[in-house]
């Protein structure tokens, strides 16, 4: 996108009916670090890349629980995501408080586009430079929304949203139709690989991502640590054994040749070594 | 030295006429029950303008949203001023058009904070809820006073039916009353309420819902028995003052 005489007010139209500055809130998304959901019938997976500035410092805190059975993911200015988390949580309590119900994930999710909204109609406002995926139970099961900071939202059976998000997006297309009946666990394997897909050849550790699960029966929370690991070195280790399984069948009668390569083009980490 | 209130604040002498002090046209006691299918709720259809039956063609059941049956006693006027707010909940939540609906437990927690919130304003709705429904299965029965005391049940009274209902439904109610053994039961109840509630008239509904939804009976009377011979002469053989 270049410079034009339309860009500088939200409140400004362009002549071929675009408002730029809502445009450019939603580069901003596209600028902060990956973040994916996905979902099946009962329960959804939102996971994100946290990346530290430094080694000396603690990384910015992406996903925040919202209430028992609403959480979401934030990509773009972090500020902004925590000023609509501090909303959103506020709206579940006041509709928890006065119904003695959980708020159905889907009106959170109009209410939040609606104030986004405001932002894009006012002159001495600015449009909120933050994706949400915001994952949710409602009466009719398990919802992923996407809301974005010109005040649409969508509702998504998988998404990524933030930098080099459409490598997650390309391996979520493949996968997607077997979510729905996906168990909870393979829901958060297909996450961690996701995120390993915007990883580029980084080595996926769990103290550069967060995941988190929400589900029917399985209130919102974010998995520690320790549990994210075990479950990367145990599709990790599956991936190494598959890697010499699978080029022998490529190249056929290459025997133990095959097999050497095959452990050679993993992760540089050698069966013996785990 | 006297300290000006805002125009619309419910303190100072000018506010007491605005405020409720007592009611003025009121309904007896409801009675509902959970049964095998819902809820079955009985009321009588008398207005009283204090010790005169002066209304006897009033309804005091009413169906909110799909789900859930409201009865009230009390203050009638009152009454219709929370259906109205009622009304414009369910409206809201119908206009969602999302596959979400407000329940029975959401409704009765509403009334319980309107309740509530008019009861610490010093200006109640001078009512006692009945609020009954099921949704998905779940049955639901609770009540709110005009204090806003809430509570559910497996049967809830107003008024008069606490005294004189709710121990004959304590003997009696168990769970998966089929329909008929609880309209018997609700009308066991309400004939001891006739023999006994000065306010009570021989008109009453009885009101059911269930998952296909609300329904309400024609206005009907109860059969009474007036000969006990123990109420002949009542007065042989006491003791007088005069």
């Amino acid at each position: 996108m270049f410079r034009n005489q339309y860009d500088t007010d939200v409140t400004t139209w362009s002549p071929a009916g675009r408002l730029f500055q809502v445009e450019y809130a939603m580069e901003a998304v596209k600028q902060g670090s990956a973040a994916i959901g996905l979902r099946s019938k009962t329960h959804i997976v939102l996971g994100c890349v946290n990346k530290a500035n430094s080694e000396l410092s603690s990384h910015q805190k992406k996903i925040f629980k919202v209430d028992d059975h609403i959480g979401v993911a934030i990509a773009g200015l972090t500020a902004d995501g925590r000023v609509l988390s501090r909303y959103m949580r506020n709206e579940c309590i006041n509709y928890g408080f006065t119904y003695e119900s959980p708020l159905p994930v889907g009106r959170l999710v109009v209410q939040l586009a609606d104030k986004a909204q405001v932002c894009t109609q006012r002159s001495w406002k600015r449009p909120y430079g933050v994706g949400l995926l915001v994952a949710g139970l409602d009466e009719s099961g398990a919802h992923l929304y996407y809301n974005c900071p010109s005040g649409n939202y969508f509702e998504y059976q998988a998404f990524a949203i933030g930098s080099r998000s459409q490598a997650a997006k390309t391996y979520l297309e493949r996968r997607f139709e077997n979510f729905a009946d996906s168990s909870r666990d393979d829901l958060v394997k297909d996450a961690l690989m996701a995120i390993r897909e915007t990883l580029q050849g980084e080595t996926l550790k769990s103290s550069i991502c967060t995941v988190a699960v929400v589900g029917v029966g399985e209130p919102f929370h974010i998995l520690d640590q320790e549990t994210v690991q075990q479950i990367i070195d145990a599709f990790e280790i599956v991936g190494e054994q598959e890697g010499p399984a699978a080029e022998p069948d490529a190249a056929a009668g290459q025997g133990a040749a095959a097999a050497d390569q095959g452990g050679s083009t993993d992760e540089g980490v050698a069966p013996m070594d785990i | 030295m006297a300290s000006k209130q805002p125009e619309n604040s419910l303190l100072g002498p000018e506010a007491d006429s605005q405020r409720t002090l007592y009611p003025n046209v009121t309904g007896t006691s409801v009675v509902a029950l959970k049964y095998k299918d819902g809820i079955l709720m009985a009321a009588d259809m008398g207005g009283s303008y204090g010790s005169t039956l002066r209304y006897k063609n009033v309804e005091r059941m009413k169906a909110i949203g799909k789900h859930s049956l409201l009865g009230a006693s009390g203050e009638i006027s009152d009454f219709q001023e929370i259906l109205r707010y009622l009304d414009d909940l369910i409206l809201y939540d119908n206009m969602w058009d999302d596959g979400n609906s407000l329940g029975p437990k959401e409704v009765h927690n509403y009334l319980t904070r309107l309740m509530y919130n008019r009861r610490n304003k010093f200006n109640p709705l001078w009512n006692s809820l009945v609020l009954g429904g099921i949704k998905n299965g779940e049955k639901y029965l609770g009540t709110v006073s005009m204090i806003g005391v809430n509570f559910e049940d497996d049967h809830v009274a107003t008024g008069f039916g606490n005294h004189l209902a709710r121990p004959i439904l304590r003997q009696e109610w168990h769970e998966n009353l089929s329909f008929e053994d609880g309209v018997r039961l609700l009308e066991k109840c309400m004939r001891v309420l006739l023999y006994r509630d000065r306010s009570a008239i021989n008109k009453l509904q009885i009101a059911k819902i269930t998952e296909e939804g609300m329904t309400i009976s024609q206005p009907y009377s109860l059969k009474t028995y007036w000969e006990f011979s123990a109420f002949e002469n009542p007065t042989q053989g006491a003791v007088g003052s005069w």
